[in-house]
């Protein structure tokens, strides 16, 4: 069984690599189509801006790989920015379009009053959904940094954190299709138990 | 609800070994920084922050195999400074596994490091470290470098909203009147810096004791607070302050 991590150049990875690693999956950072294509399961990392990110993808000839890969129902998981790129578009610096891949936008986290921008530290979870990819954090604290949050229909959203009066999307879902707004490779043990259960989606897809 | 309140150990490294002494139990390689940084996830350190004292010329390798290997063992945001001068080093010690970088007297003497670390890591990548006394002639707190022995022209006020504007993403503050002598936070600092910029803010020097975060957390805005010695003697278990926090209505990752 062996993960690909998509490697276009948006962030450092290395973290992602080494709490997969941990989990005794083997993983590849690799930006070839081939490679992905025939990974089990896909994690689609990223740091940054979402327009210059989904450059990268397309530079790359990555969109409709990663695009084919989700068609095939094996598990994917976008962390962070990578999970914004999987919905249909990003307000950040106009309109960018995304991977399409659940429905919805990205948008900046408005200012409130004694919530900063960006979202930074650990936030408590609510499940909304029990998934095999919530289970591990329902009620727990993971660890945050953005300043963007993906605005979706409720069906999509599997676990959510409240910021101020915002109910920022935790943990999107969409059958295969999975994004965590946090980032599990830094949220200590429920990060790793969530690594955890995404080894048994791959294993079991 | 919001964040909840971090509690962060700093472990001073030198030649790739946690200096200071330890009173963990069960902890087999005392001064070992993985033993260590293992101990503190477990026991629920939200954050972890390095700081580099190695004086010799080795010191950039030897800090990057500590970060490299705590980042394979430790899975919680790692803060790594000390002596960063330029933007290369910063890339060496992200590819190797730091999340932040703090940097301090470098920044002072070239700000442009924050507007360029910002610009090619992200403002989260960013932490502005400050060492501040209090200065009764000035009547302000004033910026101290070279590990806090060094007089600067800058109010640390007007230092923080600097680096806010050039694009750190974190401050974090050390009460040199503080530091060491664990009677409390220094809360005028941070209530101070807290009504001036509007970045987390980690406060650091002087936790002697549970009440003392208490304190700080309940009268400052503080983000974040950071001790080393209580936590490295156990004077201070993370657990009993994280249950201590709780029960005085401080949000805490439990």
């Amino acid at each position: 069984m062996k993960i690909a991590i998509v490697d276009y150049g948006a962030g450092n990875i290395q973290n992602v690599v080494k709490a997969i690693a941990s989990t005794g999956l083997d993983t590849v950072v690799t930006k070839d189509p081939t490679e992905i294509s025939q990974a089990d399961g896909l994690v689609v990392p990223g740091v940054g801006a979402f327009a210059r990110a989904m450059d990268k993808l397309a530079d790359a000839g990555l969109v409709k790989v990663i695009q084919d890969f989700a068609k095939t129902g094996k598990p994917i998981l976008g962390l962070c920015l990578g999970m914004q790129l999987l919905f249909d578009s990003s307000s950040e610096f106009g309109a960018t379009k995304g991977l399409g891949l659940i429905p919805g936008q990205v948008v900046a986290l408005p200012k409130q009053v004694d919530y900063k921008v960006p979202q930074m530290g650990w936030n408590q979870n609510q499940v909304s959904q029990d998934l095999p990819i919530t289970e591990a954090i329902s009620g727990q604290y993971t660890y945050f940094v953005h300043s963007y949050y993906a605005q979706t229909d409720p069906q999509y959203i599997a676990a959510w954190v409240d910021y101020g009066s915002v109910k920022v999307p935790s943990v999107v879902v969409k059958d295969n299709v999975m994004g965590a707004q946090f980032h599990p490779e830094k949220s200590g043990p429920v990060g790793l138990a969530m690594w955890q259960r995404f080894k048994e989606m791959v294993v079991g897809a | 609800m919001t964040l909840a309140k971090r509690i962060i150990p700093a472990l001073d490294i030198k030649d790739g070994q946690v200096v200071k002494g330890i009173s963990f139990e069960n902890v087999q390689a005392v001064g070992d920084p993985v033993a260590l940084a293992k101990q503190y996830e477990a026991d629920g350190a939200d954050e972890l922050v390095f700081l580099d004292i190695t004086a010799t010329n080795e010191r950039r390798k030897t800090i990057m195999d500590v970060v490299q290997a705590v980042s394979q063992a430790v899975f919680i945001p790692l803060t790594v400074g000390g002596g960063i001068r330029t933007t290369d080093e910063m890339a060496q010690l992200i590819a190797a596994g730091a999340d932040k970088i703090f940097v301090n007297s470098a920044a002072v003497k070239n700000p442009d490091l924050v507007t360029e670390g910002a610009k090619i890591f992200g403002s989260q990548a960013i932490v502005g470290a400050i060492d501040a006394k209090w200065d009764p002639k000035a009547q302000f707190y004033r910026v101290y470098v070279s590990g806090g022995q060094v007089p600067t022209d800058w109010n640390a006020v007007a230092w923080a909203q600097e680096l806010q504007k050039r694009g750190a993403g974190e401050l974090l503050v050390t009460s040199i009147d503080a530091d060491g002598n664990q009677d409390g936070y220094d809360q005028r600092l941070y209530q101070e810096l807290a009504a001036a910029v509007d970045l987390p803010l980690i406060a650091s020097g002087g936790a002697g004791q549970v009440q003392d975060f208490v304190d700080l957390f309940e009268k400052t805005p503080v983000d974040a607070a950071l001790a080393a010695s209580v936590f490295h003697y156990g004077t201070v278990p993370i657990p009993k302050l994280k249950q201590a926090l709780s029960q005085a209505d401080v949000e805490v990752r439990q």
